[in-house]
């Protein structure tokens, strides 16, 4: 069946290391091609920008050539264009807003520059539905940690929380790294974390207690407690006893996930909301999804989560919002549209 | 109709060329925003010409060399717009319009050499015949290690005057030079592939640091 209602559009997305192009009509998915140069980031312990500003370079047109396949259009049926314009890194962020506005000139079509953590909220829309709005939003991933109160993924992504240090992804990295699996860290985490122990250590919940919880009520830390898992490791090892690395990586794993999913439930019954949406690479993890499910079920809250493809950056994300955008009379973006590395998570689009 | 521009340099610069003369020229220098700059004055040049999208049949861009994050824009630009509109692009060394921008406006009249400026104190440097033929480079080199009296042309010169004191103009490349070199094919034709000529900057990991 053809499907016909909403607008079509296509989002780039390149602010890491992934080059996504996807295509959306209204909330059907469509394509989503992905080319990542993780691998070649792989051998360095975390992405080298650099290295990531290449890669996009040389995917963008054949990426954008094979969604057009995938979803079986062509290009001049686009009715517009979305990309990432931050935030993300600055030399990366910048192909794929050239290569949008090259698009959307050579289009003749409209153009919108968009925010890359509001991509993360739309993009659910394409599994699972109209956005619950308002919702408390908790987007975590190797460059972001943030609770977001969304009451219109157009106009109204106000933050509550953000992490102060590190990102949850990143200290899933460096954990990984101590325990010499491979990067990313986050899948070799989860996985090894399987056959361990969550209780056998006690790691340090960060920002959770008294004091910290007046000024810091819905923000994270998280580079304490790589600290903390690196102490014990090295304790461990003083001593000459083996890393028990399934336990380390299922207590570490579970210290992430506690905080996590303590504050965005407090967050959500401290503003009355009943739905939380959960978005970014770590969404993908195993234990992240079953405790978010658990704790918000027992204050009556509705938890969503897009499955693991859509959480990891991708292009649909781009194409979801800009169609949200697009249905709601949005003004598009200008020729001159920057891509800020540093975009402030209210401004949706630029 | 000819779309030929280049962001290799501090200029953007865009021009478009009707097969026998420029009908319309965009150049600004700002070495930070050729992200910005570089789509609103493809858009401009076409209004100013009175043309639309679709009378563009061939598009010109400089590959290089320049610093990374500039060049990137000028080439994904190109690759896009070529694949959406279906049309043939071809890439110039950006040092050869420079070099026959020299020539033309006769400020050479010898051999000579083209230096821009690659940062980090280098330059990105090519030699060239009286015509402007490219007899070596481009590569990027410290001004001191091939410093010359010679007529030297490009902001690299002007950038290290005791290694060049005879700087000559221009200063920029022009898009109207590339699209005029393209259209004589005055210069070698490449890929719109990039001329970096340095490989990025990575350390390779260390052992994570020890906390205790």
């Amino acid at each position: 069946m053809a499907v016909t209602d909403g607008p079509l559009v296509l989002g780039i997305e390149t602010s890491c290391d992934e080059t996504g192009v996807g295509i959306v009509r209204g909330h059907t998915l469509l394509a989503d091609a992905v080319a990542s140069s993780v691998e070649e980031h792989a051998r360095f312990g975390g992405v080298v920008p650099e290295v990531a500003s290449r890669a996009h370079l040389e995917a963008m047109v054949p990426t954008i050539e094979r969604a057009c396949e995938t979803a079986g259009i062509k290009l001049y049926e686009v009715d517009a264009v979305a990309v990432t314009s931050g935030p993300g890194l600055a030399g990366a962020l910048l192909v794929g807003v050239a290569a949008a506005k090259a698009l959307a000139l050579g289009l003749g079509k409209p153009l919108y520059g968009v925010n890359h953590l509001a991509s993360h909220v739309a993009v659910d829309q394409l599994e699972h539905g109209p956005l619950p709005e308002p919702c408390v939003a908790m987007l975590v991933s190797g460059g972001h940690s943030s609770l977001l109160k969304v009451s219109d993924v157009t106009t109204g992504v106000e933050p509550l929380g953000a992490t102060i240090d590190d990102a949850a992804g990143e200290a899933f990295d460096k954990v990984a790294r101590l325990l010499g699996l491979p990067f990313p860290g986050g899948p070799h985490v989860d996985r090894a974390a399987r056959s361990g122990s969550s209780v056998a250590i006690d790691f340090p919940r960060g920002l959770t207690s008294g004091r910290d919880l007046e000024r810091h009520r819905f923000d994270f830390s998280f580079s304490g407690l790589k600290t903390a898992v690196a102490r014990w490791v090295e304790a461990r090892e003083r001593s000459g006893e083996p890393v028990p690395v399934a336990d380390v990586a299922a207590s570490f794993q579970e210290a992430v996930c506690d905080v996590l999913t303590r504050k965005a439930v407090d967050a959500a019954v401290r503003h009355g909301i009943d739905d939380i949406l959960i978005g970014g690479g770590v969404a993908a993890n195993s234990r992240l999804r079953v405790l978010a499910e658990e704790r918000a079920a027992a204050k009556g809250i509705r938890v969503r989560v897009p499955r693991p493809g859509l959480c990891t950056d991708n292009g649909a994300m781009v194409a979801a919002l800009g169609s949200e955008l697009v249905a709601r009379g949005r003004r598009p973006s200008a020729l001159d549209l920057p891509a800020d590395s540093s975009l402030p998570v209210t401004t949706v689009v630029v | 109709m000819l779309l030929a521009f280049d962001t290799a340099t501090p200029a953007v610069t865009v021009a478009l060329f009707d097969g026998e003369r420029v009908v319309a020229e965009r150049t600004m220098v700002d070495a930070m925003r050729h992200g910005e700059l570089l789509a609103p004055e493809i858009a401009a040049v076409l209004d100013e010409a009175g043309l639309v999208r679709q009378d563009l049949t061939a598009l010109a861009v400089g590959v290089g060399p320049g610093p990374f994050t500039g060049l990137r824009v000028g080439l994904v630009t190109a690759r896009t717009l070529a694949s959406v509109l279906e049309i043939p692009v071809y890439g110039v060394c950006t040092l050869d319009v420079l070099a026959a921008a020299a020539v033309d406006d006769g400020t050479v009249a010898g051999p000579f050499h083209v230096a821009t400026d690659a940062r980090r104190k280098e330059v990105y440097w090519a030699s060239y015949d009286a015509e402007g033929r490219r007899l070596d480079g481009p590569e990027v080199v410290k001004p001191a290690t091939v410093a010359t009296d010679g007529p030297v042309v490009g902001r690299g010169a002007l950038l290290y005057p005791d290694a060049f004191p005879d700087a000559r103009g221009p200063e920029h490349p022009s898009a109207a030079v590339l699209a005029r070199v393209v259209a004589d094919e005055r210069a070698e034709l490449l890929d719109p592939e990039p001329l970096y000529l340095r490989r990025p900057d990575i350390a390779e990991p260390h052992k994570p640091k020890r906390v205790s």
